[in-house]
């Protein structure tokens, strides 16, 4: 899942690992950031660097790529005596802070190994029907999906080179990966999704999906904004200054997401409302999770 | 509110908004930029964030790496605008070019395949660009304003941290241990050194050491330009001439990242000027409309529509206010300026002065 920043892209990514789920699925949200929200979402402790069960089917893990290195280490080199040493040398860090590209590697390489069929990594050996993977934002985002291939290009041979080669054909092969990019329907998110998908093809990454996020409801008819109008030119009334703005609102986003479909023809597009709410928890997400199952 | 942005900008030659994504942090650095050049400054906008926001706002086709003059006509200016988007490679570029004792070592930077790659993706190296150029601008320019509209939140700490960040990279331990693997750095790293770095070249392959070490070797003597440039960069940003500003949404999400901001910024000693919260909803809140709308709406079920959009609207008047009621209990001492929500996108100049009079009211 990518799109530019604000549209809503965590939000959908665990709303789609809750369809998923109910679909039967075993299926796993990855957060590639700082700081994650699945936590704050389901109210339940801080997910770190471990599978951690959110629901039925569904489970989340947040990915750092500082703490990323010591597993990636161990998997990669078979003596974990030699894994160790690097690891305690703080040499690999340095490599990992000065070569582009290895950062991203590691923490793409994390997403790989969730899947695999059989499990690298230590802990139970759960194996994932679908791996969903909300990455940095636009900007950063089709960058983040090239970055093994730059990985790969400079590092030319080697163990590491290999692993950012097999994430590369991952992340290049329809059957296996696909993109869905999140965007609200508003002139800028739009352009930046164009922008997105431009990008995508010239990384040979199929983009699967489009969820255009929070729709506002279009209520009233032409004949009924009209009616609307007219009585707002009679009496002084915030409800009917309510329905006016929204209604232009609603129309706007209508002229936006015909915009996106146009621009991006081929790509079904998942339109997702915008929810009334003070607050975003679990209760959302499962209010999202079945508009986007239907 | 209690103060006026403008007595803000006041006497300010630098203004950088930070900001999460989404929350309008362009189009409120534009504004501002534009209410600043109505004012009679000569202003100019700095973008880093490669997505071109800026450019559509100023419903600018393309930006290039150094400002360009943007046409008042539209709006009736009595001073200049000019806006760039930051080119960070061409900038990077640039950078090796002042710092390069001669033509040699350039072309070995240049040239080398590190390089190449680096300059997007070495981590701070956009926002350290940003810093460069901004010093640059206020180093040879004549503005009196400089506005930096800064990329989403996370990122805008790595740009805050950034030119710190890049000496510490350049002239730091990994620098020194790729260029003199056997000698200085095999002192650093102790015993045992050579078993670590062949383990090390095992995993890699021996190839990019090898251009790591030559990257780095090329480097070294840009290092002290580095480190002074770095240096003045840092006291740039708390200078007294510079104010930062926290743009944000009403939302809960932003208001948390806001405040996540603000006390980074605090605990970096960097000047916070105001806080921004963009598309508030204003408050709607007029009671019981039942009876009024049965006066001039005949269809009930259409008058349950509006009813039901009303109530959609006063939900998210309250959840604004309560945000921004946060927002300002979270800064004590710093003004807290709200623009409502549009119904309209902005993308062309008369919308910039639309906004900016609501930023800032003449």
């Amino acid at each position: 899942m990518t799109g530019k920043g604000g549209v809503g892209k965590t939000t959908v990514a665990y709303a789609l690992g809750l369809t998923a789920a109910a679909a039967g699925k075993r299926t796993i949200v990855c957060e590639i950031a700082r700081q994650e929200r699945g936590s704050e979402l389901f109210g339940i402790e801080p997910i770190g660097f471990n599978e951690v069960r959110v629901g039925d089917g569904l489970w989340a893990i947040s990915i750092d790529p500082d703490r990323m290195v010591r597993e990636y280490l161990e998997v990669l080199l078979p003596v974990r005596a030699m894994a160790s040493l690097l690891y305690r040398s703080n040499l690999f860090a340095y490599l990992a802070a000065a070569t582009p590209g290895l950062q991203e590697v590691v923490s793409i390489g994390k997403a790989y190994e969730l899947t695999l069929d059989v499990r690298r990594a230590p802990g139970d050996g759960r194996v994932y029907d679908l791996v969903i993977v909300d990455s940095p934002a636009t900007g950063h985002g089709v960058g983040f999906l090239e970055a093994p291939g730059t990985f790969r290009r400079i590092a030319r041979g080697g163990p590491l080179a290999d692993q950012a080669s097999r994430i590369e054909r991952m992340i290049t092969d329809p059957e296996r990966c696909g993109v869905g990019i999140v965007a609200t329907p508003e002139e800028m998110a739009v352009n930046e999704s164009a922008d997105l998908a431009d990008g995508l093809a010239e990384a040979g990454v199929a983009l699967d999906e489009l969820y255009v996020n929070e729709l506002f409801p279009d209520r009233f008819s032409a004949a009924e904004i009209d009616e609307i109008r007219a009585a707002r030119e009679r009496v002084e009334s915030p409800a009917l200054d309510a329905a006016i703005a929204e209604a232009e609102r609603a129309a706007a986003q209508r002229i936006e997401l015909e915009r996106l479909r146009g621009i991006l023809p081929g790509v079904p597009a998942h339109e997702l409302p915008f929810l009334f709410t003070s607050g975003f928890g679990e209760a959302e997400l499962r209010d999202l999770a079945e508009e986007l199952a239907r | 509110m209690s103060a006026h942005l403008e007595t803000i900008l006041a006497g300010r030659s630098i203004c950088i908004c930070v900001g999460s994504g989404g929350v309008g942090k362009t189009t409120t650095s534009a504004a501002i930029a534009v209410a600043m050049a109505q004012r009679g400054l000569k202003v100019a906008v700095l973008t880093i964030d490669p997505a071109r926001r800026l450019a559509d706002s100023l419903g600018l086709a393309e930006l290039g790496n150094v400002p360009s003059p943007v046409e008042l006509e539209e709006i009736e200016g009595e001073g200049e605008l000019w806006a760039m988007m930051l080119d960070p490679k061409a900038t990077f570029d640039e950078v090796i070019q002042r710092y390069s004792p001669d033509e040699e070592s350039r072309q070995r930077i240049l040239g080398n395949r590190i390089y190449q790659q680096i300059s997007g993706a070495l981590a701070g190296s956009q926002e350290y660009m940003a810093m460069e150029k901004l010093y640059e601008l206020d180093e040879d320019e004549d503005f009196d304003l400089l506005i930096l509209d800064t990329p989403p939140s996370r990122n805008a700490l790595d740009f805050l941290d950034a030119p710190r960040r890049v000496t510490q990279f350049v002239e730091g331990r990994a620098m020194r241990l790729f260029v003199r693997p056997t000698g200085f750095g095999a002192r650093i790293a102790g015993r045992g050194f050579s078993v670590v770095s062949s383990v090390l070249r095992r995993v890699t392959g021996g190839d990019l050491i090898a251009d790591l070490s030559e990257f780095f070797s090329a480097m070294a003597v840009l290092l002290g330009g580095f480190r002074e440039r770095a240096e003045r960069v840092e006291a740039l940003l708390r200078d007294e001439r510079t104010t930062f500003l926290v743009v944000t949404g009403p939302a809960g999400e932003p208001v948390k990242e806001a405040g996540y901001l603000r006390g980074k910024l605090a605990e970096g000693d960097l000047p916070l000027g105001a806080v921004i919260v963009n598309r508030v909803h204003a408050a709607a809140d007029a009671g019981d409309q039942r009876l009024l709308l049965a006066d001039v709406i005949g269809d009930p079920d259409l008058r349950d529509r509006i009813l039901a959009a009303y109530e959609g609207r006063r939900l998210l008047a309250a959840r604004d206010r309560e945000n921004v009621a946060t927002l300002r209990s979270g800064s004590p001492g710093v003004p807290v300026f709200e623009v409502p929500e549009l119904s309209e996108e902005i993308h062309d100049l008369p919308g910039l002065a639309e906004f900016a009079r609501l930023l800032m009211p003449a």
